[in-house]
């Protein structure tokens, strides 16, 4: 992964090549458009879900909708942040797969430490069957 | 003695020299950083708004027998909200494309809409923020307002330094035209909208769908 | 009449005359020593009329080899600072028993040890390991610059005033008095409603920003602007650590950004993160900053970890042994430090399994670090030892850091911890990992790249009374706290009634005074050096016979670094290159596109600190003030396009024909 470029001795800078050797990929309104209705979609069902009550457990409308957010989030990332494996050489790739594993260990991490110092530590707290929001 | 000769192609060895070229010739053009730098700091925004989730999780059912989610939220104002904000999205993305084809104008007008809807979105969020202090709803009341108003609050400050940066970015591209320099700057405010809208499907999931759930 | 009350309290909030602590002798004094001193200094550079090249060669540098050179003195002043707390806390305690209270009364002591915790972490150690980084990563990668030159002035700035911050506490208002972490709920409004651990959070948040930017600079510096040929797998070991450290920083900062923030608005706003009524729960700042804490520590030690690889090869003169394992030990140290922090609260109650998890977890972080220290000796085996002062910091390290790295896998275990928590016996251990580990690299990396920076040697004999008062100082300091701990001290008292424990704190006392010479020689170092500059003079730009691209460059460098971009075929690149005939070229220079120096950076930082000060102080007009003032300078800095110029050839052309000059003449 060196970073080398090809340009012999001229005087200015590589900047006057076209838009694709900015680095950013190609934007196309297909692209856009494919990504706003996939959102539009995914966003009305949760909606729905939980606006018309449509589940009986909570901890299965809120496991739903949690699967369409992340699904939601993958179309944000590829339709309009044109995430791919191939930008900067991989780096901005490697940077969110590190980003989205130490956002991962921050949530459950935090969460199974405060659920049990909570329940071993606030009296009042034993014999409850506390709710995860 | 070393020549000057120019190398074609790197590492090759020098004519008239048993050993190998050790630097480049010519001018070294080092890849712009620019757009990497900025998607290491929205990774970093990431982590920020990762937190205030984290606290918000833990402490979002602290109600301190205030109010809750149920009691408090609209749901019709959060698909609005959520409409703008999925709109001013794909408007800046318009934008993107209007600036791939050089297009100043369309530029202009595609990143202006996209304000507006971003601007509507703010001023839904005051409302309803004003509505809830009204209530007696302060972010004082309760653990749970308190990490309701910072994690929602903050995605909003965001939003405004975006549409701030929207302005004198315009501004920028008026006097100075589509330079890379100008290019880069959209690229970045591209990602950096894109992103909040990302935050958002975790904030209109987590905070306002799951708030209201018994 | 109301309204000129209510604008009194607009523009001063709760600062008054009665915030500078006149009654307060130790403070009184030290106030007009800094007056004085002050004086001195400002007077000194307008009477050699200065001020012109402070400001453009030095305040608005955008050059990272003069950045680097500003953290490090930043970090240097700031340790004798930090370390005076440290002379005064050892005072204390060695004398305070029984009826004898002492000379520090817990309000004052209480102020001394958080200041201490907090400027050595955030003021020295942070802006030392920063400076490092700044001044060798682009020249090991045959860079010219970082990626970012404006931020990078910026970053330095906006750590200097936060360490400004710190130091404005000693003589208007008070410091917090809550320890360097500032639990909960005593960092509370409730418990501490004065100003000192608002000072704290801002000071810690104008800093941690710049930390933050020079995070992300750094990285984009190593991934994008390598010389061709650098694959990643050949970078020197340095950059490897320096790449790691501070993608810690930029995945650790923003945690610590957002707890601090969570914390002032349960000060200023009065919102219940953190209160114990209202649903907050104070264990939730505990576990976040704990979160962002202990990567910092590997933030700290790994740069250390750098520099003595580097020492090692080169002054054994071989390849260092274990590239690659190296690199892995690395990354895999890089990740594992995210799922160790509860370490720091094993006793407040998470129960078997979630501190059983932990406990392993810190215990297998502790294997990578071995196969470091490992292939350190590995590579020692065999080569032709040096035994210059880098190379003398090294071995102290190895054995130090051991030891420390051991206590450490001790408390990695819960229940010891239970019993050993927030003993001395804590204290010891991670002070003989912070010193032996983080500070003996940092004292290794100057002494080694020193010639590099300014063009001679740093004096061989202070070096060495410094080295000896250091070592055995430390050991005299540290391992009297071992035992205390195993005797059950707590740490932070000011006070004792046992009598049995003051001969131990007397030791501990003697070996502070022993690092106080410590200290004192290497000012002294520093001066005598200046002095004998001449007869010291690197005049080759390589010392020590180096192995890596920084020593092709003439010492101190041009502000270009490289006339021509160097091209790279192997690890130890410079070795290579002795090794493969490499001539230095000496026509067909080119101009160099430098980027230009600005004072955007040093005003922006500085309209930070104005806010942050006018926030502490609650003085709210020229608090938004001065807010939308930053806000508008880096509105009008992004208006400035013109940023970058071209050295001309001919002055490429003299400062290249002087060096060959001076290569001639002296072989």
């Amino acid at each position: 992964m060196s970073a080398h470029n090809e340009h012999a001795a001229h005087g200015g800078h590589g900047d006057h090549h076209d838009d694709h050797d900015d680095g950013a990929p190609h934007a196309t309104v297909k692209g856009y458009l494919t990504g706003f209705i996939l959102s539009v979609i995914l966003t009305a069902i949760p909606f729905w879900i939980v606006m018309g009550n449509v589940f009986d457990k909570s901890s299965t409308t809120a496991f739903v909708i949690l699967a369409f957010a992340a699904v939601q989030i993958v179309v944000h990332m590829i339709y309009f942040l044109h995430m791919n494996a191939k930008s900067e050489h991989g780096w901005t790739m490697l940077a969110l797969i590190f980003t989205v594993v130490v956002v991962v260990i921050t949530l459950s991490g935090s969460l199974w430490v405060m659920y049990h110092m909570n329940h071993n530590m606030i009296p009042g707290m034993m014999n409850e069957t506390h709710k995860m929001p | 003695m070393s020549d000057t000769t120019v190398l074609s192609s790197h590492g090759a060895v020098s004519a008239g020299q048993q050993h190998p070229l050790f630097h480049l010739p010519g001018e070294h053009h080092p890849e712009n950083g620019t757009l990497l730098g900025f998607w290491l700091y929205l990774m970093s925004d990431c982590l920020v708004f990762a937190c205030l989730f984290a606290v918000y999780a833990v402490l979002g059912r602290n109600f301190a027998a205030g109010p809750s989610g149920a009691d408090l939220f609209d749901l019709r104002l959060v698909a609005l909200n959520t409409a703008f904000l999925l709109f001013s999205s794909i408007t800046y993305g318009f934008a993107m494309i209007e600036m791939q084809r050089k297009r100043m104008g369309a530029t202009m007008a595609w990143l202006a809409i996209t304000a507006l809807f971003g601007a509507a979105f703010i001023s839904v969020e005051l409302y309803e923020f004003a509505h809830l202090i009204h209530e007696g709803a302060v972010p004082q009341r309760s653990a749970f307002l308190s990490s309701f108003f910072a994690l929602v609050g903050t995605h909003g400050l965001h939003v405004t330094f975006g549409l701030v940066w929207l302005v004198v970015l315009s501004v920028q591209l008026a006097k100075r035209g589509f330079i890379p320099e100008n290019r880069r700057r959209l690229m970045c405010l591209s990602m950096f909208w894109h992103f909040l809208d990302v935050v958002w499907i975790g904030v209109f999931t987590f905070v306002y769908l799951m708030g209201v759930l018994p | 009449m109301l309204d000129h009350l209510d604008l009194t309290k607009l523009v001063f909030g709760r600062l008054t005359w009665e915030a500078i602590p006149l009654h307060e002798p130790i403070l009184l004094f030290t106030f007009i020593a800094v007056v004085l001193g002050g004086v001195a200094v400002l007077g000194a550079i307008t009477y050699f009329r200065v001020w012109g090249t402070l400001w453009r060669d030095w305040i608005t540098s955008i050059d990272h080899k003069k950045i680097g050179i500003m953290y490090i003195i930043l970090g240097l002043v700031m340790l004798l600072r930090g370390f005076s707390d440290a002379i005064m806390m050892r005072a204390q305690q060695a004398f305070a028993f029984g009826d004898n209270a002492g000379f520090l009364p817990p309000h004052h002591y209480d102020q001394i040890f958080t200041a201490h915790g907090v400027i050595m972490i955030f003021f020295v150690a942070m802006p030392l390991v920063t400076g490092l980084m700044n001044f060798v990563v682009p020249l090991q990668i045959g860079a010219r610059d970082v990626a970012f030159p404006f931020l990078n002035n910026f970053s330095f700035w906006m750590t200097t005033f936060g360490a400004g911050l710190v130091m404005a506490s000693l003589f208007v208002g008070e410091f917090a008095r809550t320890g360097w972490l500032a639990y909960p709920p005593l960092s509370g409004l409730e418990f501490s409603p004065d100003v000192g651990v608002d000072y704290y959070i801002w000071s810690l948040q104008i800093a941690g920003v710049g930390t933050l930017l020079s995070g992300i600079n750094l990285i984009a510096t190593i991934v994008k602007m390598r010389a061709p040929g650098m694959s990643l797998m050949r970078m020197p070991v340095f950059t490897w650590t320096a790449l790691c450290t501070n993608i810690l920083i930029v995945a650790a900062f923003p945690v610590l950004t957002a707890v601090l923030a969570l914390l002032s608005l349960d000060r200023y706003v009065g919102t219940n993160f953190f209160t114990n009524d209202f649903g907050g729960n104070a264990m939730m700042y505990v576990n976040l900053i704990w979160i962002w804490g202990h990567p910092e520590v590997y933030i700290l030690i790994l740069p250390a970890f750098g520099v003595f690889s580097e020492v090692v090869a080169t002054f054994c003169g071989k390849r260092l042994f274990g590239y690659a394992s190296m690199v892995y030990a690395t990354l895999v140290i890089t990740i594992l430090s995210y799922l160790v922090w509860l370490h720091h609260f094993f006793t407040m109650g998470s129960g078997a399994s979630v501190n059983s998890f932990f406990g392993i977890t810190t215990m297998i972080i502790s294997i990578p670090t071995g196969a470091k220290i490992f292939n350190w000796l590995f590579t020692m085996y065999k080569g032709r030892i040096r035994f210059e002062l880098p190379m003398m910091w090294t071995i102290a390290f190895m054995i130090t850091f051991v030891i420390g790295g051991m206590t450490g896998v001790l408390l990695a275990v819960p229940p010891a911890d239970f019993v050993l928590h927030n003993s001395l016996f804590l204290i010891a251990h991670f002070h003989n990992v912070i010193i032996g580990g983080v500070l003996f690299g940092l004292l290794a990396g100057i002494t080694y790249w020193y010639p590099k920076a300014f063009g001679y040697k740093l004096d061989e004999f202070w070096g060495k009374c410094s080295f000896w008062f250091w070592v055995v100082g430390f050991y005299f300091a540290f391992m009297p706290l071992y035992v205390l701990g195993l005797m059950g001290v707590t740490r932070r008292l000011s006070h004792f009634e046992d009598p049995s424990y003051q001969i131990w704190f007397q030791i501990a006392a003697f070996g502070a005074v022993l690092i106080a010479l410590g200290i004192g020689c290497f000012l002294i170092q520093l001066v005598v050096s200046y002095v004998r500059r001449d007869s010291l003079r690197d005049l080759s730009g390589d010392p020590w016979d180096g192995r890596t691209l920084e020593w092709s460059t003439s010492s101190p460098p041009p502000a270009y670094n490289f006339a021509f971009t160097p091209r790279v075929y192997d690890n130890d690149a410079w070795t290579y290159m002795k090794k493969h005939g490499y001539v230095r070229p000496l026509e067909g220079f080119i101009p160099i596109h430098m980027p230009k120096n600005t004072g955007a950076g040093f005003i922006i930082a500085g309209l930070a600190a104005a806010c942050g000060f006018t926030l502490i102080w609650q003085m709210w007009l020229p608090a938004g003030l001065s807010f939308v003032a930053m806000l508008l300078a880096v509105i009008i800095h992004t208006f400035n396009y013109k940023r970058d110029y071209h050295i001309p050839t001919e002055e490429v052309v003299r400062t290249e024909g002087a060096r060959t000059r001076l290569l001639a003449g002296h072989v």
